[in-house]
């Protein structure tokens, strides 16, 4: 009986606080069927903000998986001081609030703080720009790949490496033939982690674009301003979109799951 | 003899590797371009106009309220986590039924749903136009509901791997020991889980302090009553008053310093009992 | 000499764990690192491989000082204890690698890898990957894998320590025939004296860091250098403040020239040999001897019998 009653409180909470407001959005945006969705992502504004979006998150993947590749190797094959510290600091941005992000940022590339005034001497925006941007979403996803590498790197070990050098082969040569196919399932499920963070992130982006519309506005920005003006069609329409992605990143997390795949081939 | 004064002088000193200085070097410029700078930048700013400025600006009525409200909402919150993210943990890895694959992967959603969809989402089902004709919008109950939706896998994603470990053969002895099922999880299972269980309550606890996005529809962002340290921030910073944002800000990361080290501390005593 | 070891010395943070060590291989000859875990022999053949820096001293290979050239560019063949096996690629693209990395033509790698695999046995499992294959299969891609390169001298660490005593057997013979086959210097490492008789030429016993004895099984195991590598290699009782082989006693039932007498305390008969365990002036030790000749002494429990070495045995003092 108490398993039971255990039970229905799980579900019910998971029920009511996840599944059903998440399900009412979808429904409320294809109520009307797919016509008006469609039409509001693809007004110029949704689209530019789409194709922000795009831009920002597309450089901090990329940013941060060089990073998170360079740094999971230190952490697991070097030996050097700090290397504790080193661990730690990776994780700090998961204790820092989005909006503290951007004002970190501001307080340093901003126009009126002396690094970011001396960027913008040379003709270089940060802040209110791109590149802010992207500071801010690499900032707040900074520990995914590396945390979804670091276990499997310890786990594989490095006597095939090892094998490898001995075999003939360089260090990029046995980067490119043996550590890397050792880890592309974690760093498949790292790169989708930070994917995701990276799309959705909202409050950092939010200090340190300015918000502007048709120029800084991506998607989460587009369905904040949307809501405030009282469209509420196209904020839910971009809400959905969102959520969609959220789901297929869920799918492909729960597919590339490094613990499920260690041995496969 | 001689050779075993050669043998120390000529041993080459302790010193890094080419490949390790210079991926150590692309790491550090990184994470501090990034990462470190911009943080001391913070820290450094709310303390540029004296400790008596500092304090003033995270007394002001409304910086304080939000502080308060902060805390309070996000300790509340880590406690419901920590009832509910354990029962929920416990009915995955324990129960059988339909559906609970399902769950297991659902859980996860907070960590992939953007946080303003998040709030979003809320306000359809909890706001004016709420189907089940629940209004939470614009009271702290709102807040506090927009909270234990980003921090919901935490506990339950730090107990669960636990609870999969724990050995049944333990219980089963307990049980032919003569302990009831209550007797069973107090005494035996709930010792092995605590540790879980707690550096869950403190991440959702950190997570919760610094949340910003699923609470600013939902919240109204009235000071005074709904607005949360995050938005408090956010508004001092449009209103070009850094000093006053970078103060508040210093406060929450010191917290979640706290909060976190504390969360070390209960992991490696979990390790030593483990 | 195909390997030229001088002088070595390597500590692991202030841990010293090669102490001026001094060795030579010579060309086609199949040499055993031989001694207890802890002593060396791990890190000296990681030494020779570049895996590991000496601190101070050098490592020849062929002639010319390898000391500084990292493991890529010694053409050494290594064998891990773990097989170290490309977990993501087949058997055939294993064995494949290093001549790939040479940028050899693909019809040369595929005649090359099958050669070496009917070598091996495996031609029938090429396709395979590494997690279909047995600990013995595994072990024998691992050689056929360092062996493709053509190297100069062929290194293997523990090379059976992780199999069962069955396939471990096995391999062992294999190795020897192999080695008559392929005729590489080959140094491998273990701490089973009994693998290091049988199949190496040479045996190098190490110890504490240090190189204690070096020469072929026969002199090791006749003529140790010290009561530590009598002990090593095989088993030793005491008599007479000497260490003797158990098999090298004499039992006589009275009194002879330079014997001692001793209780025989109990009697244990292990198919064809028999253990007649003693107590001699005040100590337990212990005799072999066969079936027959422990007939033919009708021994049991409490007799007084006098023990004496065999002529001809090797013993040695014990300082005392």
């Amino acid at each position: 009986m108490a398993k039971h009653a255990l039970r229905l409180v799980a579900v019910a909470y998971v029920l009511f606080l996840l599944v059903l407001p998440v399900i009412l959005i979808i429904w409320r945006t294809f109520g009307d069927g797919l016509a008006p969705f469609v039409e509001a992502l693809t007004s110029p504004s949704a689209l530019h903000a789409f194709k922000v979006t795009l831009t920002v998150a597309g450089w901090a993947v990329v940013a941060n998986t060089v990073f998170g590749v360079v740094t999971a190797i230190l952490l697991v094959r070097h030996q050097f001081p700090g290397k504790q510290l080193l661990g730690a600091f990776i994780d700090l941005p998961m204790a820092v609030s989005p909006v503290v992000v951007g004002l970190a940022l501001i307080l340093v590339y901003g126009r009126f703080a002396p690094f970011g005034g001396l960027l913008e001497s040379w003709g270089i925006q940060v802040i209110f720009s791109t590149p802010g941007m992207v500071l801010a979403t690499v900032f707040v996803a900074l520990p995914l790949v590396v945390r979804a590498i670091v276990p499997v790197l310890e786990e594989l070990g490095d006597e095939q490496e090892q094998a490898a050098h001995t075999l003939g082969a360089s260090r990029l040569q046995t980067f490119v033939r043996i550590t890397l196919p050792g880890i592309r399932w974690a760093l498949g499920y790292g790169i989708v982690l930070c994917l995701a963070r990276s799309l959705g992130e909202y409050g950092a982006v939010a200090v340190v674009s300015g918000r502007l519309v048709d120029q800084t506005q991506t998607l989460t920005l587009f369905v904040e301003e949307r809501f405030q003006n009282f469209d509420q069609p196209a904020a839910f329409a971009a809400a959905t979109a969102l959520a969609l992605i959220a789901v297929v990143t869920l799918l492909l997390t729960k597919l590339l799951r490094p613990k499920d795949r260690i041995d496969g081939n | 003899m001689t050779r075993e004064v050669t043998a120390i002088t000529v041993r080459p000193a302790r010193r890094l590797a080419g490949g390790t200085a210079a991926g150590l070097g692309v790491a550090v410029i990184y994470l501090s371009l990034i990462v470190l700078i911009p943080l001391a930048a913070v820290v450094w700013r709310s303390a540029d106009q004296g400790p008596g400025y500092f304090w003033r600006s995270v007394t002001t009525p409304d910086a304080w309220a939000a502080l308060t409200l902060t805390i309070g909402a996000s300790a509340l919150v880590a406690l419901i986590n920590l009832v509910m993210g354990t029962a929920i943990a416990w009915v995955l890895v324990r129960d059988r039924f339909p559906g609970r694959r399902v769950l297991d992967t659902i859980i996860d959603l907070p960590f992939a749903l953007p946080t303003i969809v998040a709030g979003l989402v809320l306000l359809a089902l909890y706001g004016p136009q709420s189907p089940l004709g629940i209004n939470l919008a614009y009271s702290r109950a709102g807040v506090v509901l927009a909270l234990m939706f980003v921090t919901l896998p935490f506990v339950v994603r730090t107990v669960q791997p636990v609870l999969l470990e724990l050995d049944t053969e333990m219980e089963q002895a307990a049980a032919s020991l003569g302990a009831g099922p209550f007797q069973t999880f107090r005494r035996v299972i709930l010792p092995n889980l605590v540790p879980a269980m707690l550096s869950g309550t403190a991440l959702a606890f950190t997570r919760a302090i610094s949340e910003f996005g699923s609470t600013v529809l939902i919240s109204g962002n009235l000071p005074f009553k709904t607005q949360v340290a995050a938005v408090n921030i956010f508004s001092q910073i449009e209103g070009d008053n850094t000093t006053g944002a970078a103060a508040i800000s210093t406060v929450l990361l010191v917290v979640a310093l706290v909060a976190l080290v504390s969360l070390d501390v209960l992991q490696r005593w979990g390790r030593r009992r483990g | 000499m195909a390997i030229e070891v001088r002088d070595v010395n390597k500590s692991f943070g202030t841990t010293p764990v090669l102490h001026d060590v001094s060795l030579d291989v010579a060309a086609g000859s199949l040499t055993a690192l031989l001694g207890p875990s802890g002593g060396g022999k791990s890190t000296l053949l990681r030494v020779i491989a570049g895996l590991e820096r000496p601190d101070t001293g050098t490592v020849r290979i062929s002639g010319v000082d390898a000391t500084r050239l990292s493991p890529q560019r010694r053409n050494v063949g290594f064998v891990f204890q773990h097989y170290a096996a490309f977990k993501h690629l087949t058997v055939f693209r294993n064995v494949a690698f290093g001549l790939e990395i040479r940028k050899r033509p693909k019809a040369e790698i595929r005649k090359r890898v099958m050669e070496l695999l009917e070598l091996v046995h495996l031609e029938k499992l090429a396709d395979r990957y590494p997690s279909q294959l047995s600990g013995g299969q595994r072990q024998r891609m691992a050689l056929a894998r360092a062996l493709a390169v053509e190297p100069q001298v062929l290194l293997l660490d523990e090379p059976f320590g992780a199999l069962d005593a069955q396939v471990r057997k096995e391999l062992r013979t294999w190795l020897r025939r192999l080695h008559d086959e392929v005729h590489v210097t080959t140094v491998f490492v273990t701490h089973d004296q009994e693998e290091a008789i049988e199949v190496a030429d040479t045996i190098v016993v190490l110890a504490g860091g240090e190189v204690v004895q070096a020469g072929s099984p026969g002199e090791v195991y006749d003529n140790p250098a010290n009561p530590f590598v009598m002990r090593f290699l095989g088993p030793v009782t005491e008599i007479g403040g000497s260490l003797v082989r158990p098999h090298d006693i004499e039992i006589s039932p009275g009194p002879v020239e330079g014997g001692s007498p001793a209780v025989v305390s109990r009697v244990v008969r292990l198919g064809f040999e028999v253990r007649v365990e003693v107590k001699v002036g005040g100590h337990d030790a212990w005799v072999q001897v066969t079936r027959e000749q422990a007939d033919r002494l009708g021994l049991g429990p409490g007799d007084t019998i006098h023990l004496r070495p065999v002529p001809g045995a090797r013993s040695l003092a014990l300082a005392l």
